[in-house]
């Protein structure tokens, strides 16, 4: 058995998912309280993925990411980070590829809370900040771990994109999803089935778990 | 003394509508807005909790200025010397109700006045319970004392009793009435029940479509002929019940039920489940140490 595509999967996923949290929260929390006219354009840029077919996304992202594209060259030039084919485009590219898994669940938790909640915690002399982080945040934890769990599952079953952008390169961009392909194409189905029951095996895990904490809300309140 | 004076187009169920009030209320007194659900009241108490922004406006509270549209100065509502009271609590449910009283003091941790409050709003039982576990009745209590936890001179409250049902409507305005004093409170409460406005006020506002129509006392608002009575309750009548010349009626004040006897013709237009204003003229009441 490889477990070098399903430990770079993780890798993937779990560090995508983190970086989602942290550019996720605050821009779900201006898509639900901004009052800016170009919402509805902000709103559709970050929903793209999610009607987009990958290997779109993934040929755009290859096309700037790529040393003859102008960010890739500057990248390049100047900080010397390579983006096409390797691990840290891969991880670039999931954190857009997913970006309307975090925000979308995080805004309507946002958006579902009651205005009266950031009103009363403002009349008590309290910041925009402190009732973020004191009250807003901590009411809509379940809209987060859906955001985190949609996220990592959305990474973990990334492919088009994946291969447009990282190609299949061991140990670097040859995650998972992509080593089936691979085994598949080489007709060697005993691998591929054992990768893909590996697959099958987590994502059911991780759902199941989810749908057990959501049931037992004693766990979150 | 507070002096407010908004101007704001507002959007209603019925069309456009403009707010555009002037009003000025005493230290120390009791206020009520009263008037028909879409005429503005909740508007303009948000209005001056800084919630909400008007088109134009100014707001002075003892000399300080918190509103001036002209100056394009608008005191942020934290820096507002306000406590305010919601229709539906907003008690933030992440919290117990003790996490809530001491979110609201922040780090000027006063200990002594928040166990006061606790104590006048008898919430030392439900300290570490969740908002959610409460009744209606228990959580705007909470709300209430979360209100007062920063010391403000001004409460507004926006129909805090209104989704409560009738006996715990008058424990609470008991409350409300109790701190109204015991902490020289400004106070403005939006309210439409006749019999809860002149239990709790000493000041009615009546806002219609947006604009003041009549500013006075409750009793002179809500009794058409002018009484010199000085014993005035309010209560609903349970029973009427006519014996012969005369008719009983049997009359809920507070939680005492009392009988009155009055002529068939003095309540021919009165029914069971009306609110009625009970006075007496006092040249002889029985007045005894208790």
């Amino acid at each position: 058995m490889e477990w070098g595509p399903l430990l770079l999967t993780l890798k993937l996923a779990i560090l995508s998912t983190f970086f989602l949290v942290i550019l996720g929260i605050p821009l779900a929390y201006w898509l639900a309280y901004t009052k800016t006219k170009i919402k509805p354009v902000a709103e559709a840029v970050i929903s793209m993925p999610l009607i987009l077919p990958p290997t779109v996304l993934g040929f755009y992202l290859l096309l700037a990411f790529g040393n003859s594209g102008f960010l890739g060259n500057w990248l390049n030039e100047v900080l010397g980070i390579q983006l096409a084919f390797s691990f840290t485009g891969l991880v670039v590219a999931s954190v857009i590829y997913s970006l309307p898994f975090m925000v979308q669940p995080i805004q309507s938790g946002f958006s579902n809370l009651p205005d009266n909640l950031r009103e009363a915690s403002y009349s008590l002399g309290k910041s925009k900040f402190t009732t973020f982080s004191k009250v807003l945040l901590p009411n809509i934890k379940t809209s987060l771990l859906t955001g985190m769990v949609l996220t990592f599952a959305h990474t973990i079953g990334e492919f088009g994109v994946v291969l447009m952008i990282g190609g299949n390169i061991p140990g670097e961009t040859r995650v998972a999803s992509i080593a089936i392909y691979d085994e598949v194409e080489a007709l060697n189905y005993a691998s591929a089935n054992r990768l893909s029951l590996v697959l099958f095996v987590l994502c059911f895990a991780i759902l199941l778990l989810v749908y057990l904490i959501n049931n037992g809300k004693r766990f979150w309140r | 003394m507070i002096l407010c004076k908004f101007q704001k187009k507002l959007k209603g169920a019925s069309g456009e509508m403009l707010l555009d009030v002037k009003f000025s209320l005493k230290k120390g007194s009791f206020t009520v807005i009263y008037g028909e659900s879409g005429a503005g009241k909740t508007t303009l108490l948000r209005m001056m909790a800084g919630l909400i922004s008007p088109d134009k406006g100014n707001m002075k509270v003892d000399e300080k200025v918190w509103l001036d549209t002209p100056r394009k100065f608008e005191l942020e509502p934290q820096k507002r010397n306000t406590g305010m009271v919601f229709q539906d609590y907003a008690l933030f449910p992440n919290m117990t109700v003790e996490e809530n009283l001491k979110f609201a003091s922040g780090s000027k941790n006063n200990k002594s006045h928040l166990e006061e409050l606790i104590s006048i709003t008898q919430l030392n039982a439900l300290r570490n319970r969740k908002p959610s576990t409460l009744s209606g009745g228990q959580q705007q209590r909470v709300a209430l004392a979360r209100a007062l936890v920063r010391k403000p001179g001004i409460l507004l409250l926006d129909e805090p009793l209104s989704a409560l049902d009738h006996s715990i409507r008058g424990k609470l305005q008991d409350y409300i009435l109790r701190v109204h004093k015991k902490f020289n409170l400004t106070t403005v409460l939006v309210s439409h029940e006749p019999g809860e406005i002149i239990k709790m006020a000493d000041h009615v506002l009546v806002l219609e479509n947006g604009t003041i129509t009549k500013e006075d006392k409750p009793t002179a608002i809500f009794t058409k002929n002018k009484l010199s009575g000085k014993f005035q309750f309010t209560g609903e009548v349970l029973e009427v019940k006519p014996e012969g010349v005369v008719t009983i009626l049997s009359i809920l004040i507070g939680r005492n039920v009392i009988k009155v006897i009055c002529m068939e013709e003095e309540v021919k237009t009165i029914k069971a489940g009306d609110q009625v204003l009970v006075a007496s003229k006092a040249f002889n009441p029985v007045v005894q140490k208790i």
